[in-house]
């Protein structure tokens, strides 16, 4: 009865605030709402019993992803009007991207009912895996059957992670202007730094 | 606690709630009085480095200096600034202060006294604590004001840099107890110093991750030397800013469960958790939870200790810090330690 009822209110949480995330007016509410859709999914996932996918979730996306998002956003001059002059011009772009989605939905659910895949069958049984708890079952599949592609994605994020570095990276001529050299702070003395000076009155100092 | 319940003449579903309820009280509101205790201790450690005396007027010693702080917060006039987004603005505390209790969910106190005994429990607790940084966020970015606002800004940067490395931080304790429950690493901390001291700090390879880790949960609970959400003297007081009355007190209330939550993990961490700090008979006499408190409120000592020492950290500092310095060591010791247990023979 508990699950039942946990699973609805999940659901229609999720469902209410991802529908929220594209009505809202502003940006930041709705990447709020994002991160709450973020969370029902966590929930369901735990419901499920992949507690450790639920965890990975709310660590990665809501913990980083929608932080860097809700980041961007919060900086970015919000102009309403602007917003919604732009709504009619990308209405035909927009249905064609939804026209795309629902197709590949359609076809993915085709797909899974049409057969067996290898990790699940349609009924929803999982194929069996290794050992009791969630953490060292993925582990072991992960190291073991799909280790060359865990480590092609591991390769692809670290061209993304170069890729973004080498875009933002600027040469510095001159002075080297913002570099802030630790060692050299660090190892400055009071004698370097200050001098006594015993004025007399009156008279100013040259420094 | 449910079979107690269940005795009573519930259900087996009626009595876990009303067991999981009333654990959920029996830490929440422990939690509270040991917070409003702790910022007295904090205020006091303060006071004597700074040869001053600190509250010493409400009650014995000043006692009830904090719960008189509470009480006047609480009839104050919660104010809201007009050009503030007012949702937000309200949500954002509450998110601080819910947060900040969540976390306590799967802490064992000792053998057993734990809300929830899950799985992924260190999982969670860094689920839960990538959170804390949207009470801030919020804040800063509802008030309108441009202060709380640089706050946010800072807020979101610091959390994530720190985080990743605790991350890896974590990652190696877990290597080394070979699970993700805090009772079960507990439990193989046991005897780990030459069979006789428990904790993993007493061990070449764990004490370097347990001083970064230290170091780490300072930044992450906003604590002087890495405090530049609340820079007083840049920020007035950074996202608390435009904040008055009880919403100001549930952030108050939530940095200290969450400094508190900090000095708990590094108690189950690395020094042993409700166990004596040496494998020695007569010890397990006194109560686990007693040896959990205690060490729990010696690194409180250590956080106020340097928060009245140690001067701010400027802010490219903190960032070369937290990624130029802590993140490849963290990561260089993943590597050792998983090399070391390895070789060792440590999972055969």
């Amino acid at each position: 009865m508990i699950q039942t009822f946990a699973f609805y209110l999940f659901a229609v949480l999720m469902i209410a605030s991802a529908v929220l995330v594209i009505t809202a007016r502003n940006p930041v509410h709705s990447v709020l709402w994002l991160i709450l859709a973020f969370f029902n999914a966590a929930g369901l996932m735990v419901l499920v019993g992949a507690e450790f996918i639920a965890m990975l979730l709310v660590i990665v996306y809501v913990g980083a992803v929608a932080v860097l998002f809700l980041f961007v956003v919060m900086m970015l001059d919000i102009d309403f009007a602007e917003l919604r002059a732009g709504f009619i011009r990308n209405f035909p772009l927009g249905i064609a991207i939804a026209l795309v989605l629902l197709a590949e939905l359609v076809l993915g659910i085709g797909a899974y009912r049409a057969g067996e895949i290898v990790l699940g069958t349609p009924t929803g049984a999982a194929a069996p895996l290794i050992g009791a708890g969630n953490t060292e079952s993925l582990g072991a599949l992960l190291y073991s059957k799909y280790l060359f592609l865990f480590e092609a994605t591991g390769l692809v994020l670290l061209v993304a992670m170069v890729g973004a570095i080498v875009l933002t990276l600027r040469e510095r001529d001159g002075a080297h202007r913002g570099h802030q050299n630790i060692g050299k702070q660090v190892r400055r003395k009071p004698d370097e730094a200050t001098v006594m000076k015993r004025p007399t009155i009156g008279e100013g100092i040259d420094l | 606690m449910t079979g107690f319940f269940q005795s009573l003449g519930l259900s087996y579903e009626w009595a876990w709630g009303v067991a999981t309820v009333a654990g959920v009280l029996l830490i929440a509101f422990p939690l509270m009085l040991a917070v409003a205790m702790v910022i007295y201790v904090d205020r006091k450690v303060w006071a004597s480095i700074n040869l001053r005396r600190g509250p010493n007027v409400v009650g014995p010693f000043g006692l009830l200096q904090s719960f008189a702080d509470g009480l006047k917060v609480f009839l104050q006039e919660t104010i809201i600034p007009s050009a503030a987004n007012k949702g937000i603005f309200l949500l954002a505390p509450i998110v601080t202060f819910t947060v900040a209790l969540a976390a306590w969910a799967v802490i064992p106190f000792d053998a057993g006294v734990v809300l929830a005994d899950i799985n992924v429990g260190l999982l969670y607790i860094l689920a839960i604590s990538s959170l804390s940084v949207y009470g801030i966020v919020m804040s800063g970015w509802a008030s309108n004001s441009k202060y709380p606002f640089f706050s946010a800004m800072r807020a979101a940067a610091q959390m994530i840099s720190y985080e990743v490395s605790i991350g890896f931080i974590l990652v190696c304790v877990v290597l080394w107890a070979g699970s993700f429950n805090l009772t079960e690493i507990v439990m193989a901390q046991r005897g780990h110093g030459f069979g006789i001291i428990n904790g993993y700090w007493f061990n070449l390879l764990l004490f370097p991750m347990w001083v970064v880790f230290f170091i780490s949960s300072l930044a992450e609970t906003q604590r002087v030397p890495f405090d530049l959400t609340e820079a007083e003297s840049e920020l007035v007081a950074g996202y608390q800013t435009e904040y008055s009355s009880m919403a100001f007190a549930l952030f108050w209330l939530g940095e200290y469960a969450n400094i508190l939550l900090m000095c708990s993990l590094n108690t189950l961490l690395f020094f042993g958790g409700w166990l004596p700090p040496i494998d020695w008979a007569p010890l397990y006499v006194v109560p686990g939870i007693v040896w959990f408190l205690l060490k729990t409120f010696f690194f409180f000592f250590l956080f106020s200790w340097v928060m009245a020492t140690v001067p701010r950290y400027r802010y490219d500092q903190l960032m070369r810090l937290g990624w130029k310095v802590f993140l490849p060591m963290s990561l260089g010791f993943v590597v050792v330690i998983s090399g070391y247990l390895m070789a060792t023979g440590h999972y055969s």
